[in-house]
Order: structure tokens, then C-alpha cells, then sequence
């Protein structure tokens, strides 16, 4: 970095308040890879491992590595505000029918219980459809599964304005298939509690 | 995936930002609270309590020995410390298509996120900002700190 840059980075820095910076890259709640990139003017740096970390004071990115302790020390408050993760069940159909299967009559009971004891529950109910007929068709389908659903969720006592019902049609198959093949497994609703 | 779907997505996003900047929709929604924490939007300025719905462009304010969370529509966590402004700048998503765009702003004190469906599908159209900074995303959980901020 040559002088005037150097000098003009430190004038920004002034400007923003000399707000000092911390960013820190926590390991992902599903084990799967993950990264932040911290782009600063022109900069930009890439945080892709647990705990990497970036101190950015009087306008320069400091890079270093994190860990668990240094986490709890500064963020145990924050992090404990979080709220409870969301969950996520999914209801299956007998064939040619309304009716769910037994194993899912037993899911059903679950997902009421964690709807009512969570706090401020919200959950939304997405239909899916196999390819079977037309994608226009399937969209329509896969939201009236997505009601009878929710209809039934109001009927056990679910309060109608924690629940939304939406159709995502043929285009998030559970098992993959080519246009037209009727696939049980991808007759169902998913249901997400947040 | 993403890459080959980018073009149609840009051009949907286009328009479900233009939809979804109408007031008053929900975009999220206190579920923690501890201390004293406001919710302001616009002129107005509330208490925040579990349950309370959040807007775009609402701004959370944590007090001393205060701390909040959000969980927004596409299951984005958001968590707040003491002392911290927390600005939801955009929101935007459609739960049947996941589609959508966030861009989450910290002007000071301290946030946990753990990202959700938005950055799943289209990492690119979430960011979070710091005062000299922006944070991109790949399906993510991090902490970010602004010490000495804006209280504005």
C-alpha cells in the first residue's frame, strides 16, 4: 500500500467514526462448509475456516484465528439471544387420497405439540407435488395440499395466523425423476417451524 | 445450478423487490427478549416483546445488559447484545419460489446470524454491513462487532 492509499484509508476510518471491527466466522450448525467474505473498499477477504477472523481498527483489516473461548468471552450474550432453530417435518399421503399415512398421524401429534409450546411459533406448510401433469397444474396442487394441511392444524386448535400455506409445485422433488412419473415420495408436505 | 439460473433470478428479484417494498408487510419476528429493547420504525418507537412483527427498514436498539432475537420469514436468525442497532434495510422473499434478497445493517454493538433459505438459493442477493464494511455469505453462522459505532 503506498502512502496516499495508506493516507486515504486512515481519513476513512476517521470518518466512519473509528468504529473498530470484529468479524468472526463460527463453525456451521450443520457441519457444512461455509464462509463470509468481508469486503472493505477494494479489499476484500475471504473468512472460510471455523473461527477465522477479522479485526478491522483505525481502518486496516487485521486477519487472525478465532476460537471457542474468545467467542464465549465476548459474545455469550449475544449468542444465547438467539432464537431456537427452526425444525422442519413432512407428512406423507396414502395413495389417491387425503388421508395421511399412520406414520405420519404420529408426526402430526409432534409437530402440534412443538407448534404450541414454542415461543411465538410460526410454521409454514409447503406443498409438493411429483411430475405428473403440468407444472402450472402442479403449482396449483401442491398449494391445495398445503391447505388441507393447514386446515387441519386449525382444526386440532392451531391459531390460523401462525400458519401459512404455500405450494412449491413440482420443482423441489424429494427424489428426482424425469416429467411424468407418478412418485409417491414426492407427494407430500413438508412442514417448517420457526 | 445457481450460476445457470442467475440471469432469470436476477430478473425475478428485480421484481419481487419493487413487490415486496410495500409498507407494513412482515419481514420477521421478535421471539427472545431480554432487558430493554425498542423496536423504531420511522417516527414511531415501541417496546419489543416476544411475538411483536418486524417490517423492512425497522431499526432494533438494545439497551445495557440487553439482548434480542429475530427469526425473519426465511428462517434467518438474528441475534443482538447489549448496546446494539440492528437495521433490517431489506427484505424481501417468496416462499414459494425461495427467491428473494436481504441486506441487514449493524451500526453498532454486536450480532449473531445464521443465515437462511435466501442465502441457500441465492448467496449473492444477501448482505450484512457494518459501518466500513460489507459481509457476503455462503450458508453461514458468524458474529460480527462494531465497537464505537453510530448510534443513528
Amino acid at each position: 500500500m503506498n502512502k496516499s492509499l495508506l493516507a486515504s484509508a486512515l481519513l476513512l476510518a476517521l470518518l466512519a467514526g473509528c468504529a473498530n471491527e470484529r468479524v468472526i466466522l463460527l463453525p456451521s450448525a450443520d457441519g457444512r462448509q461455509s464462509a463470509v467474505v468481508v469486503r472493505t473498499g477494494g479489499d476484500e477477504l475471504l473468512l472460510d475456516k471455523p473461527y477465522a477472523a477479522n479485526e478491522r481498527r483505525i481502518g486496516l483489516n487485521i486477519p487472525y484465528q478465532s476460537n471457542a473461548a474468545e467467542v464465549q468471552e465476548r459474545y455469550a450474550a449475544t449468542l444465547a439471544a438467539q432464537p431456537m432453530r427452526p425444525s422442519s417435518y413432512t407428512l406423507y399421503f396414502m395413495t389417491g387420497s387425503n388421508q395421511l399415512t399412520p406414520a405420519s398421524e404420529a408426526e402430526f401429534a409432534r409437530i402440534k405439540s412443538e407448534i404450541a409450546q414454542r415461543a411465538a411459533s410460526e410454521a409454514r406448510v409447503i406443498g409438493h407435488t411429483d411430475r405428473v401433469g403440468s407444472a402450472e397444474a402442479n403449482d396449483r396442487l401442491s398449494k391445495v395440499r398445503a391447505e388441507r394441511v393447514r386446515d387441519l392444524l386449525v382444526s386440532e386448535g392451531v391459531a390460523a395466523d401462525k400458519l401459512e400455506a404455500v405450494g412449491r409445485g413440482e420443482r423441489e422433488p424429494l427424489v428426482p425423476t424425469a416429467d411424468e412419473v407418478d412418485e409417491a415420495r414426492n407427494r407430500r408436505v413438508e412442514i417448517a417451524i420457526r | 445450478m445457481i450460476h445457470l439460473n442467475r440471469l432469470p433470478l436476477a430478473v425475478l428479484l428485480g421484481a419481487l423487490v419493487g413487490a415486496n417494498a410495500l409498507a407494513g408487510e412482515q419481514v420477521g419476528m421478535v421471539k427472545t427478549v431480554r432487558g430493554q429493547v425498542s423496536i423504531e420504525r420511522g417516527s414511531e418507537r415501541m417496546p419489543a416483546i416476544v411475538g411483536v412483527p418486524l417490517q423492512q427498514n425497522d431499526r432494533v436498539r438494545t439497551g445495557d445488559n440487553a439482548s434480542v432475537g429475530v427469526t425473519l420469514r426465511d428462517n434467518t436468525l438474528l441475534s443482538a447484545g447489549p448496546r446494539s442497532l440492528i437495521v433490517i434495510d431489506k427484505f424481501a422473499y417468496d416462499s414459494t419460489t425461495n427467491v428473494g434478497a436481504m441486506s441487514v445493517g449493524i451500526r453498532r454493538g454486536t450480532l449473531a446470524v445464521a443465515t437462511g433459505k435466501i442465502a441457500k438459493a441465492t448467496p449473492e442477493s444477501v448482505d450484512f454491513h457494518t459501518p466500513t464494511s460489507v459481509l457476503g455469505v455462503r450458508g453461514t453462522e458468524f458474529v460480527v462487532e462494531v465497537d464505537g459505532g453510530s448510534d443513528e
